[in-house]
């Protein structure tokens, strides 16, 4: 591929993104709707009264630590688990009741799942097949997902010759042969390297802006998520605790749960002295002679006990003081260095004994680095860096 | 920690499989002993198969065996697969505990005891009892084995598998023939060799499900021998001894070489 096509391609997939955003539309009709649905299994509430929009063509992500009901919610949208409460519908249709191999979804399963008596070829055409698709069909589309995932010359082997990597390819696509409506991808890079996996994320997102569907990922790692959605919900215990766009989920998260499962973050609890339209001023309990000026909206009152996050780049880490240091700015001492290669982090003890991390783009290769262990240093951050948590 | 054999080692090995395995060796020996004497060697000669396959007694035994064998283990093998698929697939459902255990009672059931209580049933019921009395006990003991094996095999069955087919639109029945069985299907053969095998060599219920006109190989052979050991009974008997060993064989092979492609395809799915 020649440079000056990447380049065009790359600007179409950001027009397209760029543009995307029905959620924002009230007058967008959403392809899938959850409607206060409620799964119980004996006692334990997996999902608990959930309502949840997801759009033709988006690329939606589920994201939370293991249990967090993430997976039943998809395997309700496939069938495999009936919701207890409520009403799951797709493109209008109420799907409660229809069993899996009558709805219009695939899935691609956190194993695979490839049929290992069956050649790739034969996986592909599995579920066209099951449609009473004429053989001339099935073969030309067979032959255009092996195309689609480059593993044409594959075709004939079983799925026990294959590597993970090919495996996974595999069973992408064979979910996306039959066209689904919606295609559910159950962790479906957990098994691969970290090399690998981000590479097939971009190319994942590249085949979905391709054939123009609606995926759905279910996934506990938060980069995997920030990579390939348009929408991130992030859940706990059964319940959506922030749906936003992945900045969004980063930059502005709602709740301590969310800024602290996606991404590095200290979290400082703080007492609110004034808020302003537009600021909020507070007094950080770890450093109760210094003020946080923080620029933000925000309901609490003064007095009220808030969170004030910080990401770890966002800091500044120096060792003479910033000009103005009676504000947004903390003095410690280097605790300890995480050298990463391209970052730095810097874990800085404040007087008080709680420790902040920082952190620092190595921007050249100097290895005696100036800021060194034991060293007091002062670590600041703009108004515009953090965040003020109500919950 | 390997070490060369001891001599300790090298004998009692040897005395062990003399005490197996001198017994079925004399018996096939003197198969193709020339003398009417069983204890007398007089040369080779395969003169006893060829008496052997004109005794019409014997023939008739042996096809009423093979018929026996071979219905039952193919009912057993349904029912057997059947049950299997119950017990790891439906959970703890209730009398599930009772279910599985008088599946299982069979196998450390004495013979005797199935035998006499199957035979106070037929009579209670009042069957004719011949053939289809020994073909439905047999059935009956052997169809734990086939479920044994055969579950064995399901608890390591991936189900995603089968939701990956229901999901992409193959119904439940169709699932299990075209998903499910194939790859279980190594399993579900074994077990229907087992089951032959059992059937086959089976006297204790045979004698007592029996009735006039069905008399089974190993009945046969039991009730020639109380008047005296006969050549033409070691031939019989070492015909059998093939049959059951190439079985028993194939059906072993089968079971490790679906065990070692298991093994070859993780570790090269570990490998990546």
């Amino acid at each position: 591929m020649s440079a000056g096509v990447a380049e065009k391609t790359q600007k179409t997939i950001g027009g397209i993104r760029r543009k995307f955003a029905p959620w924002k539309d009230p007058s967008a009709v959403p392809l899938i709707r959850f409607q206060n649905v409620t799964k119980r299994f004996g006692d334990f509430i997996a999902i608990e009264n959930l309502s949840l929009d997801i759009y033709e063509r988006e690329f939606f992500a589920l994201l939370g630590p293991s249990g967090c009901g993430k997976t039943t919610l998809m395997r309700m949208l496939a069938g495999f688990e009936e919701p207890n409460e409520g009403r799951i519908t797709l493109a209008g249709e109420d799907l409660v009741g229809t069993p899996p191999y009558r709805r219009p979804v695939n899935m691609m399963f956190q194993s695979y799942a490839l049929f290992p008596h069956m050649s790739v070829w034969d996986n592909i055409a599995f579920g066209l097949r099951q449609d009473g698709m004429e053989k001339g069909a099935v073969a030309a589309r067979v032959e255009e997902m092996l195309k689609l995932v480059k593993l044409g010359q594959f075709a004939k082997r079983k799925p026990h010759q294959l590597s993970g990597g090919q495996r996974q390819r595999v069973a992408l696509a064979r979910s996306l042969a039959k066209r689904p409506k919606v295609l559910l991808l159950d962790e479906p890079l957990g098994a691969l390297d970290k090399k690998l996996r981000e590479e097939t994320q971009f190319e994942l997102m590249d085949i979905q802006m391709e054939l123009g569907m609606t995926f759905l990922i279910v996934t506990h790692d938060q980069e995997e998520a920030m990579t390939v959605a348009d929408r991130i919900a992030v859940m706990n215990h059964g319940k959506l605790v922030q749906v936003d766009q992945p900045a969004v989920i980063y930059e502005h998260p709602n709740s301590r749960y969310v800024a602290d499962f996606v991404g590095d973050v200290n979290i400082l609890d703080a007492t609110v002295v004034s808020v302003e339209p537009g600021l909020v001023t507070v007094r950080p309990v770890a450093a109760p002679d210094m003020l946080f000026r923080i620029a933000q909206d925000c309901p609490a009152k003064v007095g009220d006990s808030v969170a004030i996050a910080l990401r770890p780049e966002k800091l500044r880490v120096e060792l003479d003081p910033p000009a103005d240091a009676s504000v947004n700015c903390l003095s410690g001492e280097i605790w300890d260095i995480g050298y990463l290669g391209d970052l730095s982090i810097y874990h800085v003890e404040l007087p008080g004994g709680s420790r902040v991390k920082a952190a620092k783009p190595n921007l050249t290769r100097m290895v005696e680095r100036p800021i060194s262990w034991d060293d007091k240093v002062y670590v600041s951050f703009s108004p515009d860096a953090g965040v003020v948590l109500t919950s | 920690m390997r070490k060369g054999l001891s001599w300790f080692n090298v004998t009692s090995i040897a005395l062990g499989f003399a005490f197996l395995y001198i017994p079925i060796i004399l018996l096939v020996v003197y198969s193709f002993n020339a003398s009417r004497l069983v204890t007398v060697w007089a040369g080779f000669s395969t003169h006893w198969y060829w008496q052997l396959f004109q005794n019409e007694q014997l023939l008739d035994a042996a096809w009423v065996t093979l018929r026996v064998a071979f219905i039952t283990a193919s009912v057993a093998t349904v029912l057997g697969t059947m049950a299997a698929i119950t017990l790891t697939r439906y959970g703890r459902f209730n009398g599930r505990m009772l279910f599985s255990g008088m599946i299982y009672a069979p196998l450390v059931m004495p013979e005797v005891i199935t035998g006499l209580s199957l035979l106070l049933l037929f009579v209670a019921v009042n069957i004719d009892r011949g053939f289809w009395t020994i073909t439905l006990a047999h059935i009956t003991f052997t169809m734990c084995f086939v479920c044994v094996v055969v579950q064995s095999r399901l608890v390591t069955f991936d189900r995603s598998l089968e939701e990956a087919a229901l999901d992409l639109g193959c119904p439940p029945l169709k699932t299990f023939l075209v998903v499910t069985l194939p790859i279980i299907l190594p399993a579900v053969v074994s077990g229907w060799m087992l089951a032959f095998t059992l059937s086959l060599d089976d006297l204790v219920i045979a004698s007592f499900t029996t009735g006039p006109g069905a008399t089974t190989l190993p009945m046969r052979i039991y009730s020639q021998v109380r008047l005296g050991v006969t050549p033409e009974i070691n031939a019989a008997c070492t015909l059998l001894i093939a049959i059951v060993t190439v079985v028993v064989i194939i059906a072993s092979i089968m079971t490790k070489r679906q065990e070692m492609e298991r093994q070859k395809a993780e570790r090269l799915a570990a490998a990546g």
